[in-house]
């Protein structure tokens, strides 16, 4: 084996290497790790930005855990999160198998089935904004009226805001997940579903015994996705309902927010960053635990 | 050797001639300086637009060095904050009088007390409204733009429609109470409608029906501020507010307006009275094109009691910190001549006045005086050819405000306090079963840790 010298790793393609490494260090150095850090110091700070900061210790943290409104950011993200994923995750797999299983057009479908996700965010909101109007002449209303039902208050009710907000978010995000379980169709063995249907076998048996053990690796990539983005679930609240009607609708992220921008005196960095870090280290560990709990099964 | 040194030698002089001019082309750029001042809020009409470019380019004229670039701008509390943090706040801006002291305290705005001590009419401010833009070290950091009373803004047409009298709106809460309930049975659209946006305006409005009751938010000042949001005149205020909505349903539909929402549905007309700043018709002509026929301008119901009052309040403008020498100067000549003068200088306020009718913006909307009646009224006298908002529909108001008793707004953590009731106010409008003392007892705790945090 000859010896490595500076010489020989030159020639081995290193220098070339590194070349190559160095945007990509200054990119997530500049924009990623560079935040991060930042982040933590200003969790344990007192700063409005143009004074100097002071160093406060935990107290940020201290002060987020004692404020009435975290709670009811927890509840209300949970809760977000929870009805999210009873109807946001059933939904696109339960398309992308019907849109599997259509033989003609198959390609209009898929783009309508993305179209949601192509129009912007807040466009979408602001569309749906007409669609909750609640009074009498809002479209929803007012096709819930030819059937003798309504009006309803949608955004305006602390009991109906959030579902509101996920069955817009449902529609706007759906898509996407569509896509992806539509492609990891494509990798289904096609003998299976013919020996399933030589068996005797209908359209919900081959469902549930080739399509799902053959999905569940994506299942559970998707599933874990899904959580980490509705418990950072901001949108949605933020142009829907500031987080009301009476923090119905306050998440942690909203509140993240408020703490930083609520205030037109500047606002809170400290508690807001010291919020960011629990929320993140948060989903760590639920993320930690969830891949263990399930690496068995996703490898199985 | 010799031929290397006859080229180079004339390099370097052309080099050096070169270096020369440059230096003087910076030198003369030098002298000029380029400020970004607040101008319209985003959406305004053209001949808006129209109107402040002409001033900016008056402005230019007299002072050829300075260079003003307008950009849009719209005091919203989040946005702001955003905007204060992000450094990208224009050179000159605009923020409430609650926010200009502590914003000073803070570092956030420029000490231009030298420069502002200059102009000519320095000394004859209103020494309570100098105060609002002077910081805990007695520097100046702000001047006033305006002062403004709450007033009750109502529709004409709507009152007439109704069977009401456009030209007596309510002065009493009980006759306001009705006519809001008569005109959404008798014309099908909101009879009253309140600002409900978790942004502070929510709170905003309330604290005004709490001062026109005769009650207070706050008592003592800065951090040992006493915070008395749950006051029994703010119980009454929000069960008022309570029987509007679900007993009398003349409230209409909306209750998530902000301040730009209920403008643009008011000129819209579909709201029959709503609450908000005496100055707020510049707005509603310029972002809501308002017919003025239908509007008409009321005082705020008081109470028969000594304490009930009319809550006022006004807009500062600042200097940005980071801001040098030569921009504070220059900010100060902009602010001098685009806000103060107008006040204070026959000529300047006539031309101003000029360019408004020009481009057919309002001109006489009715404000407080920034230095004291006596200048507000001559300087009303010199623009009264040119005045071109209604007036006589605005005389409910205008008979009244000056003998009223004037209130200023919570002074310890005002955007705080405002906030703290916003979801109380959300609660009270959403929510037919809303337990109003239990949520103004955790506004008030949310409010009073503001408080002694001075946030």
């Amino acid at each position: 084996m000859p010896r490595r010298t500076p010489v020989t790793w030159v020639r081995g393609g290193g220098l070339t290497t590194v070349l190559f490494l160095i945007p990509l260090l200054f990119a997530f150095g500049a924009f990623s790790w560079y935040p991060i850090v930042r982040t933590v110091l200003m969790s344990l700070q007192h700063t409005n930005l143009v004074q100097p900061a002071t160093w406060v210790g935990f107290k940020n943290f201290e002060q987020v855990w004692h404020d009435p409104l975290f709670p009811v950011a927890v509840k209300n993200t949970a809760y977000f999160a929870g009805l999210a994923l009873l109807f946001g995750y059933p939904i696109p797999l339960v398309a992308a198998v019907l849109l599997s299983e259509v033989r003609k057009r198959r390609g209009i479908y898929s783009a309508l089935a993305y179209l949601p996700v192509v129009i912007p965010p807040v466009v979408a909101v602001l569309l749906w904004k007409v669609f909750y109007d609640a009074s009498s002449a809002g479209a929803f209303n007012t096709m819930l009226h030819w059937i003798h039902l309504g009006p309803y208050p949608w955004l305006q009710s602390e009991q109906w805001a959030m579902p509101s907000l996920v069955l817009e978010s449902t529609w706007a995000n759906a898509g996407a997940t569509v896509i992806i379980y539509l492609a990891a169709l494509t990798s289904v063995q096609t003998e299976l579903y013919e020996a399933a249907s030589v068996d005797g076998a209908g359209l919900l048996r081959k469902v549930w015994h080739i399509t799902l053990p053959q999905l569940r690796g994506i299942l559970l990539v998707t599933m874990i996705l899904q959580i980490i983005g509705t418990a950072q679930v901001f949108l949605e609240p933020y142009l829907f309902t500031a987080g009301g009607p009476a923090n119905a609708t306050l998440t942690v992220l909203l509140m993240i927010y408020n703490y930083a921008f609520g205030n037109s005196l500047g606002g809170d960095y400290g508690a807001a960053t010291a919020l960011s870090l629990m929320l993140a280290g948060f989903l760590a560990v639920f993320s930690l635990i969830y891949l263990r709990a399930t690496r068995s099964w996703s490898t199985r | 050797m010799k031929s290397l040194r006859r080229i180079a030698t004339p390099v370097a002089v052309a080099g050096l001639v070169a270096l020369c001019a440059t230096a003087a082309a910076l030198g003369s750029r030098s002298s000029s300086v380029t400020i970004s001042v607040a101008s319209l809020i985003p959406g305004s009409t053209q001949a808006a637009i129209d109107q402040f470019n002409a001033r900016v380019t008056e402005f230019e004229k007299a002072n050829p060095t300075i260079n003003v670039k307008p950009v849009d701008y719209n005091w919203t509390a989040p946005t702001f904050a955003a905007k204060l943090a992000a450094g990208t706040l224009p050179t000159v801006f605009e923020v409430p009088f609650t926010d200009a002291r502590t914003l000073g305290d803070n570092g956030q705005l420029a000490d231009i007390t030298p420069y502002v001590k200059k102009l000519p009419y320095f000394s004859k401010y209103n020494p309570a409204v100098l105060a609002e833009g002077t910081d805990a070290k007695g520097q100046i950091i702000a001047l006033p733009k305006g002062a403004y009373a709450q007033a009750l803004h109502y529709n004409r047409a709507l009152f007439s429609q109704a069977g009401l009298n456009p030209n007596k709106p309510p002065t009493t809460w009980a006759q306001l109470r009705s006519d809001a309930k008569q005109i959404a049975q008798r014309t099908g659209k909101t009879g009253y409608a309140e600002m409900a946006k978790d942004d502070n305006t929510a709170g905003w409005i309330l604290t005004t029906v709490v001062y026109s009751l005769g009650g207070r938010m706050e008592t003592g000042t800065g951090t040992s501020a006493k915070a008395t949001l749950d006051n029994p005149k703010t119980i009454q205020a929000l069960n008022m507010l309570k029987a509007m909505r679900w007993t009398d349903n003349s409230m209409g539909s909306n209750f998530e307006f902000s301040w730009g929402d209920i403008n643009q549905a008011f000129a819209a007309g579909t709201i029959g009275m709503y609450i908000s700043g005496s100055d707020v018709y510049t707005n509603l002509v310029q972002a809501s094109n308002i017919n003025p026929s239908i509007y008409g301008l009321g005082a705020i119901p008081l109470a028969k009691n000594k304490n009930a009052g009319v809550l006022g309040g006004g807009t500062e403008v600042g200097v940005r910190p980071d801001a040098n020498a030569a921009a504070k100067a220059a900010a100060v000549k902009w602010i001098n001549f685009f806000y103060e003068s107008p006040l204070v200088s026959k000529a300047q306020a006539i031309a101003n006045a000029q360019t408004l009718v020009a481009n057919k913006q309002p001109v006489g909307v009715p404000a407080l005086p920034l230095f004291n009646k006596k200048q507000y009224d001559l300087a009303n006298t010199w623009i009264k050819p040119y005045i071109n908002v209604p007036l006589g529909q605005m005389k409910p108001f205008l008979t009244n405000i000056f003998g009223e008793q004037l209130i200023p707004e919570p002074e310890a953590s005002t955007q705080s306090v405002y906030h703290s009731l916003d979801a109380v106010v959300e609660a009270v409008l959403t929510n037919k079963n809303t337990n109003v003392v239990q949520m103004l007892q955790q506004a008030n705790s949310t409010a009073q840790a503001a408080i002694q945090q001075g946030s």
